[in-house]
């Protein structure tokens, strides 16, 4: 048999069909695979919630109102048994990055310290930005304060050794990490 | 005899990357890492088969003049349903191929084979198309990605042999382009041998 005629109507009725197929595979499929992929996220985000703050026993979600732009940034606020401030995990990022937008997870303890860092998603050259989520970059943050530390590049003044050759990718870091600073600072009587 | 014919071909007399030089985009892009290449290639070759398959079964239901819009359908359907799958049960790689998962609607190599093969032979023997000419994707770029990842970062599948970096640009665009290139050489040289 060979390929059906050009008719105005074959064509519709080949697209249609092909369409409504796919579409209906695809609702099947998106329905399906919804819970395992909101799961999977989830499970990453609550991993990074421990690895950069000190043990917790209860988490608050909220958003915060960024304190350099009009956007919101989701902050874990961690308690411990006796309901006391431990610190918050805040989500934070910055679109300074060398290939698209970046996203970090700061650990900030009560008292404005940096504990860790965690990089949440990133598109960084491999092999140099990349290295941002290694720890010889990132845990120079670890156990810093504002108050001593400057978070910005060498080159601009600050504290941060630059990751070698990804200088524009080590600023995008520092802006994220700032960003995530200021923003607990702001708020910080709230917690 | 045909149907190993047309297992192997994809291997060596018309590799996608090395001889037909179809695809180049997520080639060049994804092979940073053995894992990466190895990754992007199967995700290809599962959008191959399936895409082949149902192309041939649809070939004589499609109108001529329709048949691209048709099959891009057909095949961005299943390349989305990969993207779910693998954001669902392999967060991991999917992360690190990220945009070019959906590019590989876009891959030369799924509408050329779709185009040249499926839509004009039967289900089985797109089915062997499709597995060949994925597996021969992605033998070419785990093959390009370890290379890139042995000389770039010193490491192979992740496993670290050398301390600290290694040659760099390897593991940048330059270094894709320059491995690729020798690869396309050593292939042509041996292709040239055995006919």
């Amino acid at each position: 048999m060979a390929a059906k005629k050009d008719t105005l109507l074959n064509m519709f009725v080949a697209l249609f069909v092909i369409c409504v197929v796919s579409g209906g595979v695809l609702g099947l499929v998106y329905n399906a695979t919804k819970d395992p992929i909101a799961a999977a996220e989830k499970a990453k985000k609550t991993e990074a919630i421990k690895n950069v703050l000190p043990e917790f026993k209860e988490l608050k979600d909220i958003n915060v109102k960024s304190a350099m732009e009009d956007v919101e940034l989701p902050f874990h606020l961690a308690y411990d048994a006796n309901g006391n401030f431990i610190g918050a995990a805040v989500e934070t990022f910055t679109n300074k990055g060398f290939s698209g937008n970046i996203s970090l997870m700061v650990g900030i303890l009560a008292d404005g310290t940096v504990n860790n860092i965690s990089v949440l998603q990133h598109a960084e050259t491999p092999g140099l930005g990349s290295k941002m989520s290694e720890p010889s970059f990132k845990d120079q943050f670890n156990n810093k304060h504002a108050d001593s530390f400057n978070f910005n590049v060498k080159k601009d003044g600050g504290d941060v050794d630059a990751i070698t050759a990804a200088t524009i990718s080590s600023r995008a870091f520092c802006d994220a990490v700032n960003r995530a600073i200021s923003t607990f600072e702001n708020n910080k009587g709230g917690f | 005899m045909a149907n190993w014919n047309n297992l192997t071909k994809g291997f060596f007399r018309e590799n996608p990357i090395l001889v037909l030089l179809l695809g180049c985009c997520p080639t060049l892009a994804t092979t940073t890492s053995a894992i990466n290449g190895l990754s992007m290639g199967l995700a290809t070759t599962f959008v191959l088969i399936l895409s082949n398959m149902s192309i041939s079964l649809l070939k004589n239901f499609i109108p001529n003049k329709v048949h691209i819009p048709c099959y891009i359908v057909v095949i961005a359907s299943f390349v989305t349903v990969l993207q779910l799958l693998m954001q669902a049960y392999v967060p991991s790689i999917y992360e690190t191929l990220g945009l070019f998962i959906p590019l590989i609607v876009v891959n030369c190599i799924v509408l050329g084979r779709a185009e040249a093969y499926a839509s004009k032979n039967n289900v089985f023997d797109s089915a062997v198309d499709g597995i060949s000419m994925g597996l021969g994707f992605a033998m070419a770029l785990t093959i390009l990605g370890s290379i890139r990842e042995i000389l770039g970062s010193g490491s192979i599948f992740g496993w670290k042999f050398i301390e600290g970096d290694a040659i760099l640009v390897f593991v940048l665009a330059p270094g894709a382009f320059i491995a690729m290139g020798y690869l396309i050489a050593i292939m042509n040289r041996l292709l040239k041998k055995t006919k």
